[in-house]
Protein backbone atom coordinates (compact mmCIF):
# COMPACT_ATOMS: atom_id res chain seq x y z
CA UNK A 1 0.00 0.00 0.00
CA UNK A 2 1.30 3.42 -0.99
CA UNK A 3 0.29 6.69 0.67
CA UNK A 4 1.02 9.84 -1.30
CA UNK A 5 2.27 12.29 1.31
CA UNK A 6 1.48 15.88 0.23
CA UNK A 7 5.09 16.78 1.07
CA UNK A 8 7.13 13.66 0.23
CA UNK A 9 5.16 12.07 -2.58
CA UNK A 10 4.25 8.36 -2.81
CA UNK A 11 5.79 6.30 -0.01
CA UNK A 12 5.44 2.74 1.24
CA UNK A 13 3.04 2.20 4.13
CA UNK A 14 5.95 1.08 6.37
CA UNK A 15 6.97 4.75 6.64
CA UNK A 16 3.61 5.67 8.19
CA UNK A 17 2.02 5.19 11.61
CA UNK A 18 -1.75 4.87 12.01
CA UNK A 19 -3.00 7.47 14.48
CA UNK A 20 -6.59 6.36 14.65
CA UNK A 21 -10.08 7.05 13.43
CA UNK A 22 -10.39 10.52 11.87
CA UNK A 23 -14.10 10.80 12.68
CA UNK A 24 -13.68 11.13 16.44
CA UNK A 25 -14.48 14.44 18.05
CA UNK A 26 -12.73 15.03 21.33
CA UNK A 27 -15.01 16.62 23.95
CA UNK A 28 -13.80 19.73 25.77
CA UNK A 29 -11.22 18.52 28.35
CA UNK A 30 -13.37 20.06 31.11
CA UNK A 31 -16.49 18.28 29.89
CA UNK A 32 -18.29 15.97 32.34
CA UNK A 33 -20.49 14.57 29.59
CA UNK A 34 -19.75 10.87 30.03
CA UNK A 35 -21.74 9.87 26.98
CA UNK A 36 -19.64 12.19 24.82
CA UNK A 37 -16.44 10.77 26.32
CA UNK A 38 -17.70 7.23 25.88
CA UNK A 39 -18.48 7.94 22.24
CA UNK A 40 -15.04 9.50 21.73
CA UNK A 41 -13.24 6.50 23.18
CA UNK A 42 -15.38 3.59 21.97
CA UNK A 43 -17.85 4.43 19.21
CA UNK A 44 -16.55 3.59 15.74
CA UNK A 45 -18.34 3.61 12.41
CA UNK A 46 -16.48 0.53 11.11
CA UNK A 47 -17.56 1.18 7.51
CA UNK A 48 -17.14 -1.23 4.61
CA UNK A 49 -15.85 1.44 2.25
CA UNK A 50 -14.34 4.91 2.57
CA UNK A 51 -13.01 5.67 6.06
CA UNK A 52 -11.56 8.92 7.45
CA UNK A 53 -8.23 8.19 9.14
CA UNK A 54 -5.32 10.04 10.73
CA UNK A 55 -1.85 8.84 9.76
CA UNK A 56 1.57 10.23 10.60
CA UNK A 57 4.42 10.11 8.10
CA UNK A 58 6.64 9.07 11.00
CA UNK A 59 9.41 7.67 8.81
CA UNK A 60 9.51 10.73 6.58
CA UNK A 61 8.50 14.37 7.05
CA UNK A 62 6.64 13.48 10.29
CA UNK A 63 3.54 15.47 9.24
CA UNK A 64 0.13 14.30 10.46
CA UNK A 65 -2.18 13.49 7.59
CA UNK A 66 -5.91 13.20 7.00
CA UNK A 67 -6.35 10.12 4.83
CA UNK A 68 -9.48 8.62 3.24
CA UNK A 69 -8.88 4.88 2.82
CA UNK A 70 -11.29 2.31 1.44
CA UNK A 71 -11.45 -0.52 3.98
CA UNK A 72 -12.43 -3.03 1.26
CA UNK A 73 -9.83 -2.20 -1.39
CA UNK A 74 -7.16 -0.18 0.52
CA UNK A 75 -7.55 2.44 -2.18
CA UNK A 76 -6.58 5.87 -0.87
CA UNK A 77 -8.76 8.57 -2.36
CA UNK A 78 -7.42 11.63 -0.54
CA UNK A 79 -4.48 12.75 1.61
CA UNK A 80 -4.11 16.19 3.21
CA UNK A 81 -2.18 17.83 6.04
CA UNK A 82 -4.16 17.69 9.30
CA UNK A 83 -2.94 21.19 10.11
CA UNK A 84 -4.42 22.53 6.89
CA UNK A 85 -2.75 24.09 3.93
CA UNK A 86 0.90 25.05 3.99
CA UNK A 87 2.68 27.80 2.09
CA UNK A 88 3.93 27.12 -1.42
CA UNK A 89 7.39 26.48 0.04
CA UNK A 90 6.00 23.49 1.91
CA UNK A 91 3.91 21.95 -0.81
CA UNK A 92 4.97 19.62 -3.57
CA UNK A 93 5.24 21.26 -6.93
CA UNK A 94 2.71 20.03 -9.48
CA UNK A 95 5.44 18.64 -11.76
CA UNK A 96 6.85 16.58 -8.89
CA UNK A 97 3.64 14.63 -8.58
CA UNK A 98 3.69 11.05 -9.84
CA UNK B 1 34.88 23.60 20.43
CA UNK B 2 35.68 20.09 21.55
CA UNK B 3 37.32 17.94 18.92
CA UNK B 4 34.83 15.51 17.50
CA UNK B 5 35.57 11.83 17.15
CA UNK B 6 34.07 9.84 14.32
CA UNK B 7 31.54 7.20 15.38
CA UNK B 8 32.61 5.25 12.27
CA UNK B 9 36.27 5.02 13.19
CA UNK B 10 36.54 1.35 14.24
CA UNK B 11 34.81 0.34 10.98
CA UNK B 12 36.28 2.95 8.62
CA UNK B 13 38.90 1.12 6.58
CA UNK B 14 40.47 3.37 3.94
CA UNK B 15 41.14 1.56 0.65
CA UNK B 16 39.38 -0.57 -1.96
CA UNK B 17 37.08 -3.40 -0.93
CA UNK B 18 34.73 -6.00 -2.29
CA UNK B 19 34.50 -6.92 -5.94
CA UNK B 20 36.79 -4.18 -7.31
CA UNK B 21 38.88 -6.15 -9.85
CA UNK B 22 37.15 -4.25 -12.68
CA UNK B 23 37.37 -0.90 -10.86
CA UNK B 24 35.48 0.59 -7.92
CA UNK B 25 31.99 1.86 -8.69
CA UNK B 26 31.24 3.37 -5.27
CA UNK B 27 33.15 5.90 -3.18
CA UNK B 28 32.25 6.16 0.51
CA UNK B 29 33.37 9.07 2.70
CA UNK B 30 32.44 10.65 5.98
CA UNK B 31 32.15 14.34 5.11
CA UNK B 32 32.32 15.60 8.72
CA UNK B 33 30.68 19.03 8.28
CA UNK B 34 31.50 21.47 11.08
CA UNK B 35 27.83 22.47 11.39
CA UNK B 36 24.56 20.59 10.93
CA UNK B 37 21.58 22.74 11.85
CA UNK B 38 17.85 22.12 11.68
CA UNK B 39 15.55 25.12 11.17
CA UNK B 40 11.78 25.12 11.59
CA UNK B 41 9.36 27.94 10.76
CA UNK B 42 6.11 28.52 12.59
CA UNK B 43 3.11 28.24 10.23
CA UNK B 44 3.02 31.26 7.93
CA UNK B 45 6.63 32.27 8.68
CA UNK B 46 8.28 30.04 6.06
CA UNK B 47 9.21 32.86 3.67
CA UNK B 48 11.00 34.78 6.45
CA UNK B 49 12.95 31.67 7.40
CA UNK B 50 13.93 31.08 3.77
CA UNK B 51 15.11 34.72 3.61
CA UNK B 52 17.19 34.16 6.78
CA UNK B 53 18.79 31.07 5.20
CA UNK B 54 19.71 33.16 2.18
CA UNK B 55 21.10 35.92 4.40
CA UNK B 56 23.34 33.57 6.40
CA UNK B 57 24.44 31.10 3.71
CA UNK B 58 23.95 32.98 0.43
CA UNK B 59 21.92 29.98 -0.79
CA UNK B 60 18.53 30.77 -2.38
CA UNK B 61 16.18 27.81 -1.77
CA UNK B 62 14.15 26.77 -4.79
CA UNK B 63 10.37 26.63 -4.37
CA UNK B 64 8.65 23.36 -3.58
CA UNK B 65 8.81 20.46 -1.15
CA UNK B 66 12.22 18.88 -0.63
CA UNK B 67 13.91 21.62 -2.68
CA UNK B 68 17.54 22.39 -1.94
CA UNK B 69 20.99 23.23 -3.21
CA UNK B 70 24.65 23.05 -2.32
CA UNK B 71 27.65 25.18 -3.21
CA UNK B 72 30.10 22.48 -2.15
CA UNK B 73 30.77 24.16 1.21
CA UNK B 74 27.30 24.96 2.48
CA UNK B 75 24.16 22.94 1.76
CA UNK B 76 20.47 23.37 2.46
CA UNK B 77 17.35 21.32 1.74
CA UNK B 78 13.75 21.06 2.92
CA UNK B 79 12.91 17.82 4.72
CA UNK B 80 9.39 18.55 6.02
CA UNK B 81 6.79 21.33 5.72
CA UNK B 82 8.51 24.53 6.88
CA UNK B 83 11.62 22.63 8.04
CA UNK B 84 15.13 22.71 6.63
CA UNK B 85 18.53 21.14 7.22
CA UNK B 86 21.52 23.45 6.70
CA UNK B 87 25.14 22.31 6.81
CA UNK B 88 28.48 24.08 6.58
CA UNK B 89 32.07 22.83 6.48
CA UNK B 90 32.81 25.45 9.14
CA UNK B 91 31.56 25.45 12.71
CA UNK B 92 29.31 28.15 14.15
CA UNK B 93 26.27 27.96 11.85
CA UNK B 94 23.76 27.68 14.71
CA UNK B 95 25.17 30.84 16.30
CA UNK B 96 24.93 32.65 12.95
CA UNK B 97 21.21 31.75 12.70
CA UNK B 98 20.38 32.66 16.29
CA UNK B 99 19.91 36.34 15.46
CA UNK B 100 18.01 36.35 12.13
CA UNK B 101 15.74 33.44 13.14
CA UNK B 102 13.87 35.29 15.88
CA UNK B 103 11.54 33.39 18.25
CA UNK B 104 8.62 34.83 16.24
CA UNK B 105 9.90 33.21 13.02
CA UNK B 106 10.89 29.75 14.21
CA UNK B 107 13.49 27.58 15.90
CA UNK B 108 17.16 26.69 15.44
CA UNK B 109 18.41 23.26 16.57
CA UNK B 110 22.13 22.53 16.49
CA UNK B 111 22.62 18.88 15.44
CA UNK B 112 26.34 19.16 14.59
CA UNK B 113 27.20 16.52 17.18
CA UNK B 114 23.98 14.54 16.77
CA UNK B 115 24.18 13.50 13.13
CA UNK B 116 26.81 11.78 11.02
CA UNK B 117 27.14 12.71 7.35
CA UNK B 118 28.05 9.94 4.91
CA UNK B 119 28.67 10.58 1.22
CA UNK B 120 28.06 7.87 -1.34
CA UNK B 121 29.27 8.64 -4.86
CA UNK B 122 29.86 6.79 -8.09
CA UNK B 123 28.00 5.25 -11.02
CA UNK B 124 26.33 2.64 -8.77
CA UNK B 125 25.22 5.06 -6.00
CA UNK B 126 21.55 4.93 -7.06
CA UNK B 127 21.74 1.14 -7.31
CA UNK B 128 23.17 0.67 -3.82
CA UNK B 129 20.82 3.18 -2.15
CA UNK B 130 17.82 1.51 -3.81
CA UNK B 131 18.58 -1.58 -1.69
CA UNK B 132 18.06 0.52 1.45
CA UNK B 133 15.28 2.99 0.80
CA UNK B 134 11.89 2.60 -0.89
CA UNK B 135 12.12 5.90 -2.74
CA UNK B 136 12.81 6.82 -6.36
CA UNK B 137 16.49 7.75 -6.80
CA UNK B 138 16.26 8.39 -10.57
CA UNK B 139 17.46 11.86 -11.51
CA UNK B 140 14.09 13.19 -12.82
CA UNK B 141 12.34 12.17 -9.57
CA UNK B 142 15.19 13.20 -7.28
CA UNK B 143 16.99 16.18 -8.83
CA UNK B 144 20.43 17.49 -7.81
CA UNK B 145 20.17 19.61 -4.66
CA UNK B 146 16.87 18.09 -3.50
CA UNK B 147 16.40 16.45 -0.10
CA UNK B 148 14.34 13.47 1.09
CA UNK B 149 13.35 12.18 4.54
CA UNK B 150 13.02 8.43 4.74
CA UNK B 151 13.85 5.38 6.87
CA UNK B 152 15.91 2.23 6.68
CA UNK B 153 14.76 -0.33 9.26
CA UNK B 154 13.69 2.44 11.65
CA UNK B 155 16.96 4.31 11.15
CA UNK B 156 15.75 7.73 10.11
CA UNK B 157 17.76 9.24 7.27
CA UNK B 158 17.85 12.56 5.48
CA UNK B 159 19.32 12.33 2.00
CA UNK B 160 20.46 15.18 -0.23
CA UNK B 161 21.53 14.62 -3.80
CA UNK B 162 24.67 16.74 -4.18
CA UNK B 163 25.61 15.52 -7.65
CA UNK B 164 24.31 13.39 -10.52
CA UNK B 165 26.06 10.38 -8.97
CA UNK B 166 26.43 11.65 -5.41
CA UNK B 167 24.26 11.59 -2.28
CA UNK B 168 24.90 12.91 1.25
CA UNK B 169 23.11 10.89 3.94
CA UNK B 170 22.52 12.25 7.46
CA UNK B 171 21.84 9.59 10.09
CA UNK B 172 21.66 9.64 13.88
CA UNK B 173 25.19 9.49 15.25
CA UNK B 174 24.32 6.52 17.49
CA UNK B 175 23.11 4.49 14.46
CA UNK B 176 25.86 5.69 12.13
CA UNK B 177 28.32 2.83 12.58
CA UNK B 178 25.80 0.07 11.92
CA UNK B 179 24.40 2.00 8.96
CA UNK B 180 27.94 2.46 7.62
CA UNK B 181 28.64 -1.26 7.93
CA UNK B 182 25.43 -2.05 6.07
CA UNK B 183 26.39 0.44 3.36
CA UNK B 184 29.79 -1.24 2.98
CA UNK B 185 28.18 -4.68 2.70
CA UNK B 186 25.70 -3.41 0.11
CA UNK B 187 28.57 -1.90 -1.94
CA UNK B 188 30.69 -5.07 -1.95
CA UNK B 189 29.16 -6.54 -5.11
CA UNK B 190 30.13 -3.50 -7.23
CA UNK B 191 33.47 -2.75 -5.55
CA UNK B 192 33.88 0.27 -3.31
CA UNK B 193 36.58 2.54 -2.04
CA UNK B 194 36.61 4.23 1.36
CA UNK B 195 38.40 7.58 1.29
ZN1 LIG C 1 5.88 13.08 4.29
Amino acid sequence: MLITCPYCGPRDVIEFTYQGDGNRERPDPASQNFEAWNAYVYDRLNPAGDHNEIWQHSGGCRAHLRVVRNTLTHEISSVAFVRGDHSSAARRKAEDKP
Amino acid sequence: MAERQSPLEPELHVGSHGNFEHGVEILLTETRPGSIVQLAAWPGEEKKLIAAIRGVTGLALPDGAGGGLSDGVKSVFGFAPGKFTVTDEAEGLAAAFAKPVTPAIGTVTDLSHGRTAIRIAGPKAEWVLSKFFAIDFALPAFPVGAGRSTTHHDVFAQIQRTGTDQFDIYVFRSFARSFWEALCHASEEVGYEVQ
